[in-house]
């Protein structure tokens, strides 16, 4: 069967086991050792954590159009935005009358419009079932329709990048209008309860970590199985030589489509389990430097293998979150060195030093053999 | 309590020496102005009318200043006989000015002043002739201003003076503005029906105002006359508003086109993507600001200068990139776009943290603010139309570049095909670093131009990167003169959208304009032929 095919791979189950030991070893630390002691991890690194984990699928989103398909696109940040959206939308509708003008039905930022009802967009927002659905299918519908149009006319390289970043640029402008509904510069926040839980216990902050960890590694092992596929076989084939497998006769458009589309509601999870750890979602999720931030990430961790996507966001998160603490104006400058560096570099990523040193042991070894 | 003696000591000593100073006064006294300003000091109201005539007619330099006094009675006579203009009436002592002189004097008490007084029809008298006192002035931009402040203003009193300077006016543009002024007042007041004929074509509002009225009066003729005048006058205040929305979305273009147009060479001809082209547009405008600097009170100066300055600080830096990062990474456009992006996240960094993350200030010289004013109802702003200028011109030296110089020819061949050209003898290296600087030195220009209009700060070449690529991208790739006409039409679209759209809102749907345009014909506007294609 494909989809337990990737189990078979060694590179697959040493991910998802050391995911799932880190996951027991935090929530283990966080629990049982008591507060004080230097091995205990409070609520706040376990939520700091989740966000990376969040980051981490959504890296592993990019990883999959980048390394596999050849597209790099530089408007994730748009899907993964759109899934939070939806994410806040529900979190925006279950504060229900404790907001401060304590209206029922309409969010705070609409009553201060002065509007009298909900847009339509709004409606169904209050149902779990709903908002969820919507996490998935808001990015799916956009990335379905770019990407119908896009790969139909073969839009493609740096092309295709330029107008996905025009596209995710386009929507930040639009997002930032208050007419919009979407609650303008200052976003959706102020968020109580997800499903009932109260957002600012720490049980709810360990349960949406132990969440994020376990979307990571579905979706891990989704995308590898579909990469291992033959439909992830043309894939690679038409990332390398795109006319030659046309000429095959493959319809090489549906397949970078149903893969578009599959990583844009992968972003979208990611974005919907970002929203509740951090308790805002605005526009500024949409900005470009985001969304090819992203991109370095799966540069830096290396393309086309998935871990490597993880480790890369992992890293370049835990470097944002250290230097910016200690020291802020070094940031960008360390940002943009490790752009030059590892494009320069580093083609391959951390992912290609560790297949390096691999390949050249086999190699020492057969020599001796 | 030092500062309240300080005061003390010196409002005393001024109160002391102030009449003194007057009493001995200037030895050449202007005897003219003394005159004038004797004669009004009588007692018959019918004396002093006469006397403010005399003042109006005698073009003395400060009529308008002496009149406006007397107006709000502060042209007042000292105990000794001096004329003094009070410049503030609160308290116990107020301060003067002399009057014939304008000079200060100090601290008065009131008690040793002895104001000029008017009566009601002087006061009506005063008010007309500060009306039309500049227009005896010999400046002509002053009796055109003066004559536009009389649209609508002209009353009974004022008519026959202001046929009469109407009659002498010898300037045509001074003569016509009066004809409409007293038109204005014909029309409303008598109903005069050649009055209109005089209107017929003003884009002024005031004359919009007066046929308006006429239109809704009670003399049908009058209305019907009125209506068609007005309807002519909307006529060509809507090509005017369409003039000016081209000449805005000409100056957004002009100012597109600059930023995009380097990009053009170093995308479009050399297929380099460069992300950091904002940041070089961004250095060309804070070189701009170093400029006037190192030149404080020359802002005209340091901005001419800061072109060659932008051009050479910005084509460094940008062989300073080919050379240390661009040249490794040789096709890899997409590896190109991630390091030339770690490059301008560097540079924006530099500048706030060299500079400051603050805006700059830019100053404007005096040459280039302003306006030009076509007609009533359309004034161009001067320094976009220096900006659109630039613009053109610049175009052009790269057209010619491009066409007619060694480098263009060596660039387009090592464009076409590199192995061919190089075993022709061309190193192409070098002509890759040269064009490079080449497009990142027009970068530079266009920030040079853009800290006229926009604010310089370190975020300046962020807010254009996207533009550019757009605008390149909707052109054509490698066709200059595609970025010429996209940028121009993309601004134009703009200006056309933002009325009814708004700013933010028009701004989108150009981005959706674009973005569907490439999936129609992904190779812009104008997709280059032949060889030139590539693939």
């Amino acid at each position: 069967m494909w989809l337990t095919q990737p189990l078979t791979e060694r590179s697959t189950r040493i991910f998802l086991g050391s995911l799932l030991l880190a996951l027991l070893l935090v929530t283990l630390l966080h629990l049982a050792v008591p507060e004080g002691h230097p091995l205990h991890f409070s609520a706040y690194t376990v939520n700091l954590l989740g966000k990376y984990l969040s980051y981490a699928l959504l890296a592993v989103a990019v990883d999959l159009v980048w390394g596999y398909l050849g597209i790099l696109s530089l408007g994730h940040g748009a899907f993964f935005a759109l899934g939070g959206y939806a994410m806040g939308m529900y979190l925006m509708r279950q504060i229900g009358d404790r907001g401060v003008y304590g209206n029922p039905d309409l969010p705070d930022f609409m009553v201060f419009l002065n509007w009298d009802s909900l847009p339509w967009y709004w409606l169904g927002f209050d149902m779990a079932w709903f908002a969820f659905a919507m996490v998935l299918l808001a990015p799916g519908l956009l990335a379905l329709v770019f990407g119908f149009l896009a790969f139909r006319s073969r839009v493609t390289g740096v092309y295709l990048s330029i107008i996905t970043q025009a596209l995710t640029f386009a929507l930040m402008l639009a997002f930032f209008r208050n007419e919009m509904g979407f609650g303008g510069n200052n976003g959706l926040t102020d968020f109580r309860e997800i499903l009932g839980f109260d957002l600012r216990t720490d049980a709810t902050r360990l349960g949406l970590f132990i969440a994020s960890g376990i979307a990571l590694g579905l979706g891990y092992w989704l995308c590898r199985a579909v990469i291992n596929s033959k439909l992830g076989r043309v894939c690679i084939a038409s990332r390398d030589a795109e006319a030659r497998v046309r000429f095959l006769g493959y319809r090489v458009e549906r397949v970078q489509l149903f893969v578009f589309v599959l990583s844009a509601m992968l972003a979208g999870v990611a974005g919907a389990l970002y929203v509740p750890q951090v308790g805002i979602i605005n526009p500024s999720e949409f900005s470009p430097i985001f969304s090819i931030e992203i991109v370095i990430w799966v540069a830096l961790g290396g393309r086309a293998t998935l871990y490597g996507a993880v480790i890369g966001a992992l890293l370049v998160n835990y470097a944002k979150s250290y230097f910016t603490g200690v020291m802020p104006d070094a940031w960008l400058f360390a940002l943009g060195a490790l752009f030059v560096l590892v494009t320069v570099f580093l083609p391959k990523g951390i992912a290609g030093l560790l297949s390096w040193r691999r390949k050249n042991r086999t190699e020492t070894e057969e020599a001796a053999a | 309590m030092r500062r309240l003696f300080a005061c003390l000591c010196i409002w005393m000593a001024v109160g002391w020496v102030g009449p003194t100073l007057a009493e001995t006064g200037s030895p050449d006294r202007d005897t003219q102005g003394q005159q004038l300003l004797e004669a009004l000091d009588v007692r018959s109201y019918v004396d002093k009318s006469q006397a403010i005539n005399q003042l109006i007619a005698s073009n003395h330099p400060r009529t308008r200043y002496w009149l406006s006094a007397l107006l709000d009675g502060r042209l007042q006579r000292t105990d000794q006989g001096h004329f003094v203009v009070v410049v503030n009436n609160r308290g116990r002592n107020w301060p003067v000015e002399d009057a014939l002189s304008g000079e200060g004097l100090g601290e008065m008490s009131r008690r040793d002043l002895d104001r000029i007084g008017i009566n009601n029809a002087l006061r009506n008298q005063l008010r007309s002739a500060l009306a039309v006192v500049d227009l005896y002035s010999s400046q002509v931009d002053q009796r055109l201003a003066s004559a536009e402040r009389l649209l609508g203003e002209v009353d009974a009193d004022l008519e026959d003076v202001i046929s009469n300077l109407q009659a002498k006016e010898e300037n045509s543009q001074v003569k016509k503005r009066l004809a409409q002024a007293l038109a204005i007042y014909q029309l409303e007041e008598k109903g005069d029906l050649q009055a209109i004929e005089i209107l017929q074509g003003s884009l002024h509002s005031r004359v919009r105002v007066a046929l308006n009225r006429a239109v809704t009066g009670d003399d049908p003729e009058l209305a019907q006359e009125a209506r068609l005048a007005l309807n002519s006058i909307q006529q060509k205040l809507k090509i005017n508003d369409m003039a000016e929305t081209l000449y805005f979305g000409l100056s957004l273009g002009s100012v597109l086109v600059l930023a995009a147009i380097g990009l053009a060479i170093t995308f479009g001809v050399m297929g380099v993507i460069n992300m950091a082209h904002g940041e070089l547009i961004m250095l060309g405008a804070y070189t701009t600001w170093a400029m006037q600097q190192l030149f404080p009170g020359q802002p005209g100066l340091a901005l001419v200068l800061s072109i060659p300055a932008g051009f050479m600080v910005s084509a460094l830096v940008g062989i300073a990139i080919e050379r240390s990062v661009i040249q490794f990474l040789k096709g890899r456009p997409l590896e190109t776009l991630l390091a030339t992006f770690g490059i301008s996240l560097i540079l924006q960094q530099l500048v706030r943290t060299v500079i400051s993350p603050q805006n700059r200030t830019v100053i404007t010289p005096e040459w280039m603010s302003g306006s030009l004013v076509v007609n009533d109802a359309l004034s161009l702003t001067l320094n976009r139309l220096y900006v659109l200028a630039f613009a053109l011109v610049v175009f052009a030296l790269l057209i010619f570049i491009m066409k007619r110089t060694r480098l263009g020819l060596e660039v387009r061949a090592v464009t076409q095909n590199r192995a061919m050209a190089r075993s022709m003898g061309i190193r192409a290296n070098r002509v890759d670093m040269l064009t490079f600087g080449l497009g990142s030195g027009v970068a530079g220009l266009a920030g040079v131009a853009l800290s006229q209009l926009t604010n310089v700060g370190p975020n300046l070449g962020q807010n254009y990167i996207i533009d550019s690529f757009m605008v390149v991208v909707f052109g054509g790739v490698g066709n200059l003169w595609g970025t010429l006409v996209a940028g121009m039409s993309l601004g134009v679209i703009n200006q056309v959208l933002e009325p009814w759209a708004g700013a933010v809102l028009a701004k989108i749907l150009v981005l959706v304009f674009i973005i569907l345009f490439i999936q129609k014909r992904p190779r812009g506007l104008f997709p280059q032929k032949g060889r030139a294609a590539g693939d």
